[in-house]
């Protein structure tokens, strides 16, 4: 079990280690770091200057190097537009981003779940038939416009709940900001926390109904069945527990991408986000922003996908021999 | 005379589809006593796992029970709600299925299997049931059972889990087990030790079991009486001697002269010509007259019943009680039978 786990945490340092070159190659070559801090009428020798001291004159492997010495100190360097180092404002932004996912992604899998499982058990009931209407709305409306649409109903029609920001926040810590100790806090999140997950919810709930369905034919299930097991029995625990290992494979990664893909829906709600930082940093081209938010998306799949891995095991007792050995 | 355990009469199955209703199984009528094994034989599709699901209430829509009825110790139980039939449902009959590979849920511990079932159908305690569950892996010749009880279903092989779902299928001691083909996903030598330990069961506890399978070798070995079944219908049902050395109806010869033996010089192995009818499109009359050598005028008009069949015809053996076959060749009224 320890052997797998290193060799997980090998191989994602490795993807890491691909990551970081990428975000390298963008920091150093997508356009030139210095025309960027200088201005039009900065004299020729101060220029050079400037780019002996930024290093940008050694070998490209000793400024990866470098690059990669400080990723691991946490430091990107100072943002273009905000002057500010850009660990800092990706800090004060992240937990507004954080807790947006989280909250989606947990949206996304309870009523999923919910809605997956009682479609694949009463299939034939007009409320399963809704599900998954509902289910193919989800899947076919593009974000942005369900956000809006969330929007116009929910904040501009109805007013009942707040159009965009994130409400009072608490401060928790050093650094951390939370939403959910405030009651506009909470009011605020559940817009952008339906849209964001909303597309995850649906997949999920069409995952987990065609898996249920697949596992409800198979014969251990007709082997409880024909031992007078209880249905719910039947259904919550042995169909439900084997459905559930290639949901937790897909909700993994579906969570990374919740993240990753928070940009849309911090920009309709104008969540003051990670998200929108990036949105903001591709408009100016501030490429230590860019660099340093392709790091953290990309840390942050190997961390949840070395997290299913691990979770396998937990579920199914014949993948922690595969691990073992 | 004692009661027969399960009563089946006139059972009919019917699975509605698109292009209709098909008749799965058309009047199948049969008893098995105390202890006793029927063996149900018959080509795929004959119908004998759909038998087997209809008497467990394990019909899967769009099939459903058409008509007949089954008893159990004479109480119906084709027409009971679905929760009185799961309380019968391992309780008081059980099922054994064919692939003991995939019959075992793979998350779950043998015991936790084995003690969530016992705590279903009785009011053991936990570590009661435990214990019982370790007797009946120990009595299905499990060795070690208090260790083996905390393994999961990929640490046995694949006899090792035909026992364990034996094991399951006795949780609750029930009067009637249904096997269906428990031993084809199984080695030869394996096969003979399954086949032992439900003949021995049998014997011991008075359990009376209904086993399908096309295997003649395993009927020989271990039914007391075997059914033909051919095309959803009871072709020949008798005692295990009669039928596999002397049957009547030309398919079951046909079954049987089918059988590879080692006696038998270099002769080719009898094959009936044709393949059975599909479910939409059975013919009138004899199921089996278009393949039957023996076919004449009533055959393809007029259904035949299982019956006790007329004796002597061309130096048949003499018949055993309880032999019955349906096939008018031997209707006691042979006045047809000459046209």
């Amino acid at each position: 079990m320890l052997a797998f786990v290193i060799r997980r945490i090998m191989q994602s340092a490795a993807v890491m280690l691909a990551v970081a070159l990428i975000a390298f190659l963008m920091f150093r070559f997508v356009g030139d770091p210095v025309n960027q801090m200088v201005g039009v009428d900065t004299p020729q020798e101060e220029v050079a200057r400037l780019r002996q001291s930024l290093g940008l004159n050694d070998p490209t492997i000793v400024q990866f190097g470098r690059f990669m010495w400080n990723a691991l100190h946490f430091d990107f360097g100072v943002s273009y537009q905000f002057r500010q180092p850009v660990t800092r404002l990706l800090a004060e932004r992240a937990p507004a981003t954080l807790e947006l996912a989280f909250t989606a992604a947990a949206f996304a899998l309870v009523v999923g779940l919910i809605m997956g499982v009682y479609c694949a058990l009463r299939r034939d009931s007009w409320l399963a038939q809704i599900f998954q209407a509902i289910s193919l709305i989800g899947v076919s409306l593009p974000t942005f416009l369900i956000g809006i649409l969330l929007i116009y109903l929910f904040a501009v029609i109805l007013g009942w709940l707040p159009s965009n920001g994130r409400g009072e926040v608490v401060k928790v810590g050093d650094w951390w900001t939370t939403g959910f100790l405030t009651t506009s806090g909470l009011r605020a999140l559940v817009l952008p926390a339906i849209t964001l997950g909303l597309f995850q919810m649906t997949l999920i709930m069409r995952l987990v109904r065609a898996e249920m369905l697949e596992v409800m034919r198979t014969d251990y299930i007709k082997f409880a069945k024909a031992r007078g097991l209880r249905t719910r029995s039947i259904h919550f625990g042995h169909a439900l527990k084997n459905t559930l290992i290639p949901v937790i494979t897909i909700a993994g990664l579906q969570l990374g991408s919740i993240i990753a893909f928070a940009i849309i829906t911090e920009t309709v709600f104008n969540w003051p986000g990670m998200g929108l930082l990036f949105l903001k940093a591709v408009q100016n081209v501030d490429i230590p922003i860019m660099a340093a938010y392709l790091m953290l998306i990309g840390l942050l799949f190997v961390l949840i996908n070395l997290l299913v891995d691990l979770t396998y095991g937990l579920v199914d007792p014949r993948l922690r021999i595969a691990m073992r050995s | 005379m004692t009661e027969p355990v399960i009563s089946v009469r006139d059972l009919r199955v019917e699975f509605v589809t698109r292009k209709g209703i098909l008749r799965a199984i058309d009047g199948v009528s049969f008893d098995i006593m105390p202890g006793e094994v029927l063996g149900v034989v018959g080509e795929s599709g004959a119908g004998k796992s759909v038998t087997g699901s209809a008497i467990i209430g394990l019909i899967e829509p769009p099939g459903r029970i058409a008509g007949g009825e089954i008893r159990l110790h004479g109480q119906r139980i084709d027409n009971l709600d679905p929760e009185s039939l799961r309380r019968i449902r391992g309780r008081k009959i059980a099922m054994i299925f064919q692939d003991p590979l995939t019959s075992l849920n793979p998350l779950y511990r043998v015991g936790e299997q084995l003690v969530e079932t016992i705590l279903t159908h009785t009011d053991l305690s936990p570590s009661a049931a435990r214990a019982r569950a370790i007797d009946l892996l120990n009595e299905v010749g499990i060795p070690a059972p208090e260790r083996r009880i905390d393994g999961y279903p990929h640490e046995f092989s694949g006899g090792m889990r035909q026992r364990v779902v034996i094991a399951l299928a006795l949780c609750a001691e029930p009067d009637f087990i249904v096997a269906d083909e428990p031993t084809t996903a199984l080695d030869v030598s394996v096969q003979a030790q399954i086949i032992a330990l439900i003949r021995k069961l049998c014997r011991e506890r008075g359990t009376a079991v209904m086993l399908v399978t096309h295997d003649m070798g395993v009927i020989a070995e271990t039914a007391d009486r075997v059914a033909v079944m051919y095309a959803g219908r009871v072709a020949e049902i008798g005692p295990v001697r009669d039928v596999v050395k002397h049957p009547l109806h030309p398919y079951a010869k046909g079954l049987m002269g089918a059988i590879p033996t080692l006696e038998a010089e270099a002769e080719r192995l009898v094959q009936i010509p044709g393949s059975m009818p599909r479910l939409s499109n059975i013919p009138q009359g004899c199921a089996f007259n278009p393949r039957c050598d023996r076919v004449f005028d009533r055959c393809r008009v007029e259904r035949p019943d299982p019956d006790i069949p007329r004796t002597g015809l061309e130096g048949e053996a003499p018949l055993m009680p309880g032999h019955r076959v349906a096939c008018h060749l031997y209707t006691r009224n042979p006045v047809e039978n000459a046209s």
